[in-house]
């Protein structure tokens, strides 16, 4: 009987669903565009590319869709799974693009709803859900990578404020973030991991600067951001002083989840075989053939691992360690595609005028950014199969 | 869909079968029977059949417990993990998947004694050495009420054992499936000495004179009820496979754990540390393609193709990596046949050509996919 209604209420649930999509999602923001230039990041920098960016995303903060599943206090819909999936099946059958996305909303608003105080997910959560602050992540330094816990970011205590000093690197879109969250070494005695605080920063802040960093592929996001005497409000650390490694590790966590669950598994959202048969060369290369069938195996399987892991989490059990596995096998999956689509276009795709070859190059940072192959690896074997050392 | 993950039922059911299995039927017993040479174990079976295993898919109507193939695929890990030898898939997945699209009363009746344990089946499906089940030159020709049915089938897994045998066949009208006893006139089988040790053989037909009972369905209709089976038995196939890729597996990390070289357990060593942990993940993605199999078998089988396929071909693929890292990371003693994990590649490789190898299942994928 239970059961029955719950069923009745997500379709009357997806029936509100498509009238208020029907109603609200401006024609202009139906075309199913996903990928960098289709992306609204929000924030103060940020300039929309036509009023209906800017219509769609209103509408939808209005309505706490551009993070359903968060309480509505913070600015959410407080949407269940169930109905999480519904909305998102009703986007895609109208082409509706993303309202917002963000560092904001993937990384430090999960990590605030665990760890914030109230008054800081009162303060935080409700711009990042409208799309008026912008984040960006300040983790990795040039002597921490791998070795995260190994930051040397350092906030000398000076009573009601730290004072930073030190430099982040890879901290995407340091340019155009308002605030961004990082690790920083608030105890230089303790051991490693337990000396590190979780802290936000207004990127305003005198003493901030940033340098974008060019890669193999082209431009990036990417940046360096320094840090000299940085006056930062002991109010803004995340967690327990000193604990924010806890912090940093669900939130690593969170994001291996989305790296593998996000456009990084899929590569370019094409099919294999679709991509071969619109290839000049690739349908008659048997070699070619047999490894896209082989990639195209494993991408399924790894669908029904997300689904599956997915599946557990709504019944209570975390995936834990195993997003470890997700981040491994969906990046290198991923680097495996891009290869093949690569070979597949031959010299078609060895231009710049093609964005083939700069996709191709991006990947291979897929298996480097929030936590290498082999970390990942290393994380597998010690903490799942318990093996020595 | 329902969930990906076991339910109450389904994990009780896999607490009950490993009980019985690592006490009754551990891989010592696969030693021993193939030491006595042996190929087959029917007290075994008879015990599996006593704990309900047999009816699996078996309607209740025909004195079966009708679970589902998630629970046939739950009972198959397990056996999977313990090499265990038994008719079950050939007789209790396929012969009664395909059985049950029937509704007469001699079908009925078969399936009734399925579940009882009285009767088992062989499925005669292959003509050359690789799996290609349309491609049939075994001939039914009309006589009378019946047929005569001429050729031979190869690598018939159950072949000397079984009761009776279900065999597609190229008519004038089309392909045609029969089920017939393995005593009929005629029928001679010729014993295989699998590397497996279990029971496989070459069936030839020579004159098989049959009755018009023994056509199953329509004339010209008997690939579309075979395919039914064959995918059960795939599936199914794959959750046996991944319980062995798992068993394997675990055999090893034990080994990485207690073996010392050069002063230090070998586990510490990254190098194979880091192998271990990719064939971890190698499971796990080819357990959710065998959960996620078993689902739709059960709920929307007209559409399992995909799903079957991608299992078979993961599970394929597990296992022989599984077993290949394992012999290999084992060193010395994973090359003696003291040691059990020669069994596991062994059982490994047969269970990779059985019902079509990776090839083939990656063929129907890519058929699938816009190839």
């Amino acid at each position: 009987m239970g059961e029955v209604d719950a069923e009745g209420d997500l379709a009357e649930f997806r029936r509100e669903v498509r009238d208020w999509l029907e109603t609200n999602c401006p024609p202009e923001m139906r075309d199913g565009a996903a990928g960098e230039d289709a992306i609204c990041w929000g924030g103060t920098t940020w300039t929309f590319t036509c009023d209906a960016q800017k219509t769609w995303l209103d509408r939808c903060a209005a309505r706490g869709f551009t993070v359903p599943t968060w309480p509505k206090p913070y600015g959410g819909a407080g949407l269940s799974r169930d109905e999480d999936k519904i909305l998102k099946e009703e986007m895609q059958a109208i082409g509706a693009r993303s309202p917002l996305d963000s560092f904001g909303i993937w990384m430090l608003g999960p990590a605030l709803l665990k760890f914030g105080s109230e008054e800081q997910k009162l303060h935080f959560l409700p711009p990042i859900a409208r799309g008026e602050i912008r984040w960006c992540q300040g983790y990795s330094e040039p002597g921490a990578g791998s070795d995260l816990a190994g930051v040397q970011t350092h906030a000398a205590d000076q009573g009601e404020t730290w004072l930073v000093n030190g430099q982040k690197i890879w901290t995407s879109y340091a340019d155009r973030a308002d605030w961004i969250f990082a690790l920083l070494r608030t105890d230089r005695e303790a051991k490693k991991h337990l000396g590190i605080s979780f802290v936000l920063m207004d990127m305003r802040s005198p003493g901030i600067t940033t340098r974008p960093i060019r890669l193999i592929s082209g431009a990036s996001p990417f940046c360096e951001t320094f840090f000299e005497d940085v006056e930062v409000p002991k109010h803004q650390v995340v967690g327990t002083i000193n604990r924010g490694w806890d912090v940093a590790k669900y939130l690593l966590t969170h994001e291996r989840e989305m790296i593998s669950n996000g456009g990084n598994v899929m590569g370019s959202g094409r099919a294999l075989g679709a991509v071969l048969s619109d290839s000049e060369t690739g349908e008659s290369d048997p070699v070619l053939r047999g490894e896209a069938m082989r990639a195209e195996v494993d991408s399924l399987a790894l669908e029904m691992t997300l689904e599956r892991y997915k599946d557990q989490a709504e019944g209570g059990q975390g995936v834990g360690d195993a997003s470890a596995m997700l981040k491994y096998m969906g990046t290198e999956l991923n680097k495996k595609r891009l290869e093949l689509e690569m070979a597949a276009d031959g010299s078609a795709g060895l231009t710049w005028a093609d964005t083939a070859a700069s996709s191709w190059l991006r990947t291979k940072a897929n298996s480097i950014e929030g936590g290498t192959s082999e970390v990942m690896l290393s994380i597998i074997s010690r903490r799942i199969l318990n093996l020595p050392g | 869909m329902a969930k990906l993950i076991q339910t109450e039922e389904e994990t009780l059911l896999s607490e009950a079968a490993h009980g019985f299995l690592s006490k009754s039927a551990p891989v010592s017993r696969l030693r021993e029977m193939r030491d006595a040479g042996k190929r087959n174990d029917p007290e075994l079976w008879q015990e599996m059949t006593s704990a309900g295993w047999a009816g699996v898919l078996v309607p209740e109507a025909a004195d079966g417990s009708d679970m589902g193939h998630a629970a046939a695929h739950v009972l198959a890990r397990e056996m999977g993990r313990n090499l265990t030898v038994s008719p079950f898939l050939s007789t209790a997945v396929m012969a009664a998947t395909l059985l049950r699209q029937l509704s007469d009363e001699a079908t009925t009746e078969k399936l009734k004694q399925i579940a009882a344990g009285g009767l088992t089946y062989a499925l005669a499906l292959d003509e050359s050495a690789k799996f290609s089940p349309e491609q049939v030159e075994l001939t039914a020709e009309k006589r009378g009420n019946g047929y005569v049915l001429k050729g031979q089938k190869r690598f018939v897994v159950d072949g000397c054992q079984a009761d009776r045998v279900l065999v597609l066949a190229k008519s004038d009208e089309g392909l045609c499936l029969f089920d017939l006893s393995n005593k009929s006139p005629g029928l001679t089988q010729k014993a295989l000495e699998m590397i497996d040790s279990r029971d496989a053989a070459d069936l030839m037909f020579d004159d098989v004179e049959v009755s018009g009972e023994a056509l199953l369905g329509e004339v010209g209709r008997g690939y579309e009820l075979l395919k039914p089976a064959l995918e059960a038995g795939q599936a199914a196939l794959a959750a046996e496979t991944t319980g062995l890729a798992e068993a394997a597996f675990a055999l090893t990390t034990d080994y990485l754990k207690e073996r010392k070289q050069f002063g230090i357990t070998i586990g510490s060593f990254q190098a194979l540390q880091h192998r271990a942990a990719h064939m971890w993940c190698e499971i796990e993605l080819t357990h959710s393609a065998v959960l996620n199999a078993g689902r739709i078998l059960d709920e929307n089988p007209e559409q399992a193709t995909l799903a079957v396929s991608v299992a078979k071909a993961r599970a394929t693929d597990t296992a022989q990596k599984s077993v290949q890292e394992g012999v290999q990371m084992h060193g010395g003693i994973g090359m003696t046949d003291a040691f059990d994990m020669g069994f596991y590649m062994k059982r490994a490789r047969v269970a990779a050509e059985w019902l079509g190898d990776y090839g083939y299942h990656a063929g129907q994928v890519a058929q699938l996919r816009g190839f």
